[in-house]
């Protein structure tokens, strides 16, 4: 976990492969060979693709995000915080009378109680995103493969981690191929060739 | 002009296609790339070093500002606001359409945003950057600039939250920084597509470093879907938010000509209506310049001058009602100030003002003047112009004769205050130039969801049958043997 580590569970110890990769020609080939691998029982697997296929999450059978309950909680708090400020600065930090107005005047402190709100949530929108999608990763074994720079182009693809019960070198492989995949390769985990620095796929 | 397809005219059956020119992902990727990666071509730098020059000029005539003081600028006792306000509540006008485009449209599943949301959001930041600018230095003291801030400092003293002033601090960057994140966001698949296409290891690494190592996870593309529609979803509010509350610095004021209640929802059609002046300018020269008129198409064009016309439309009605209500009123104060507007010392402000904003846009009614690119160009301009002139007759020509006729002068401004309006627009244009030459002008990977090939049920409504009562799960048996081909 945390900044720039490997996205490789520690489960990955001990495996020479970090799983097999298989490219298809069109979403709609992608969208069906995600239905199969699902039914078929894996787990550790992933969809690679350059744009977010519509309705893909259904056809890997992933649940919905649970982001809105973080951004929910940090627009709260970043409102109560805001209005608490407000309340504060003028009950206790300087409290001046103004027009003859009462110290505690709320409807004055909505305007940037709601603004406080709105970055308190974007914030935990962006960073929250990040935080469960382990962003950033500078380093990942998929990576290493040549064909996978295709996935910010044209690219749609499988990944299936050697580390799901289910995995077979031999018959994942060929499981992905049935699937209608154009390419199939397995990807190393290391490779000494490499600095390993950038993150770059060439 | 290079136009290969009418994209305008709704076909008899199904849908007019949002881009045109046959791409699929791989065309699109390199037409979108390709400007970023090339030589700088010629005609950049024909924009880029004049902004530069523009910009140099914005440096110092506020270091002439710092040095001097308010003084150099055509400021006297009534009108105590003058271009630095102006420019301020003009920048962050122009801001609006980009969020509108990027938020507003996305909400309301308006895809042909995509081809423009880019650059409309990058217009959006450069134009909060220099909106900023303006209230910093307008008091010619950077110094106590920390002011605007609820710090704790040496007089113990705090900001008073019940001033629209401190509303504005916080609105405007707080709008600023939501907008930044947004954009981001939103660049972070496309940087990584440029990651991925780099021939030198430093633009790798530059690219690699924004990009977060990017690599197209659906596990990703799931959080991060949802992350953009709830940012699209709050930047909706905030930005309504932003102009109402800019006006209310004038709205709460008693100054006849500023205490009106038409001004919030008044501020935010004239800053959306000048936003889309702003990036239909910008559109106009980048879709020439870079050759991508096949992604921003006619049909993009056509719907921003269909936005503006509703807009010009609001706003024309704005100026209407003001004076409806002046005369309505009975208030002799609020009758002299709208009757100075338009007949007194700034009457000829108030009939540039109205000319460009009502008149120009009338022309929008026909289709032909919506598919024309010189007139589209030109009534951009005059809309800008038009809408700057709006806040400066708001500004001046409400102060400068308020109750006491032994308190009124005519406000002139002097070559400062110019200098700093046209460093402004260096400010910008130097921005934008970079943003053009050195990051992906359109969100190819949003681009890419509006190609029919990225449907994964492409031609299956036809024979598709929907069975009672599933909702979520498709069909499971029909896929391993349906995908085959192998």
């Amino acid at each position: 976990m945390g900044l720039m580590t490997l996205d490789v569970p520690e489960a990955s110890a001990g495996y020479s492969h970090y799983g097999v990769l298989a490219r298809f020609e069109t979403a709609k080939a992608l969208y069906r060979a995600c239905e199969a691998v699902r039914d078929a029982g894996y787990s550790k697997w992933d969809a690679l693709t350059p744009f977010p296929v519509h309705g893909l999450e259904k056809a890997m059978g992933l649940k919905p995000s649970r982001l809105p309950f973080l951004v929910l909680a940090t627009g709260l708090s970043g409102a109560g915080l805001g209005f608490a400020l407000q309340s504060w600065v003028h009950i206790k930090g300087y409290p001046l009378i103004i027009s003859g107005k009462p110290l505690f005047t709320w409807p004055a402190f909505v305007p940037v109680t709601f603004e406080l709100g709105v970055l308190g949530a974007a914030l935990g929108a962006v960073l929250g995103m990040f935080a469960f999608n382990k962003l950033p990763t500078y380093h990942h074994p998929l990576f290493r493969s040549k064909n996978f720079a295709r996935v910010t182009d044209d690219g749609l693809f499988i990944a299936i981690e050697a580390w799901d019960p289910k995995y077979d070198d031999q018959d994942t492989a060929e499981f992905l191929s049935r699937l209608g995949a154009v390419e199939v390769e397995h990807v190393p985990i290391d490779d000494p060739a490499d600095d390993g620095d950038g993150g770059g796929a060439a | 002009m290079a136009q290969s397809q009418d994209n305008t005219q709704e076909p008899v059956a199904g849908r007019a296609p949002l881009i045109v020119g046959g791409y699929d992902f791989r065309s699109l990727t390199e037409a979108v790339a390709v400007p970023v990666e090339r030589k700088t071509p010629i005609g950049w730098w024909f924009f880029f070093l004049p902004s530069l020059a523009m910009l140099g000029l914005f440096g110092v005539s506020i270091g002439w500002l710092f040095w001097e003081g308010t003084g150099i600028w055509g400021l006297n006792n009534p009108v105590n606001w003058g271009f630095a306000i102006v420019n301020f509540v003009f920048w962050v006008g122009i801001g609006h359409a980009g969020t509108l485009i990027s938020a507003i449209l996305f909400l309301f599943r308006q895809k042909w945003r995509t081809s423009i949301n880019r650059a409309a959001e990058a217009m959006t930041i450069f134009a909060v950057m220099c909106a900023l600018v303006f209230p910093g230095i307008h008091v010619g003291r950077v110094w106590v600039a920390y002011w605007m801030f609820p710090l704790p400092n040496q007089m113990d003293m705090w900001p008073n939250f019940r001033s629209p002033l401190i509303w504005d601090v916080f609105a405007v960057s707080i709008y600023g920084t939501v907008s930044l994140m947004f954009w981001y966001v939103g660049l972070i698949p496309d940087l990584a597509t440029i990651r991925d296409r780099a021939k030198t290891r430093i633009k790798q690494i530059a690219y690699g470093i924004f990009a977060l190592g990017w690599r197209g996870s659906h596990r990703n593309w799931l959080h991060y879907e949802r992350a953009y529609l709830m940012l699209a979803g709050l930047a909706t509010p905030l930005v309504l938010s932003v102009h109402s509350v800019v006006s209310m610095d004038f709205a709460t004021a008693q100054l006849p000509g500023w205490h009106t209640t038409i001004f919030p929802p008044y501020f935010v059609a004239g800053a959306i209506f000048s936003g889309f002046a702003m990036v239909m300018t910008l559109m106009l020269i980048c879709r020439v310049l870079f050759k991508m008129e096949d992604i921003i198409t006619m049909r993009h064009l056509e719907n921003m001058a269909k936005i503006m016309l509703l807009t010009g439309c609001m706003v024309g009605y704005a100026y209407g009602i003001e004076m409806f209500i002046a005369w309505y009123s009975g208030n002799p104060y609020e009758q002299f100030a709208f009757a100075n507007r338009a007949l007194g010392p700034y009457a000829w402000a108030y009939w540039i003002m109205v000319s460009c904003n009502v008149l120009t846009p009338q022309l929008f009614w026909f289709k032909k003047m919506r598919n024309h690119i010189g007139w589209l160009f030109i009534s951009s301009i005059l809309i800008n112009i038009g809408m700057w002139f709006e806040r400066f007759v708001i500004v001046t020509s409400s102060l400068h004769r308020d109750f006491l006729p032994a308190n009124w002068d005519y406000y002139q401004a002097t070559f400062w205050d110019f200098a700093s309006l046209i460093g402004s627009f260096g400010l910008f244009f130097t921005m934008f130039c970079l943003f053009a030459r050195f990051l992906p002008l359109v969100a190819t990977a949003e681009v890419k969801t509006v190609l029919p090939e990225a449907d994964p049920h492409q031609g299956e409504e036809l024979v598709r049958v929907v069975p009672a009562g599933s909702g979520v799960e498709p069909a499971p048996q029909a896929a391993p043997a349906g995908g085959g081909g192998s």
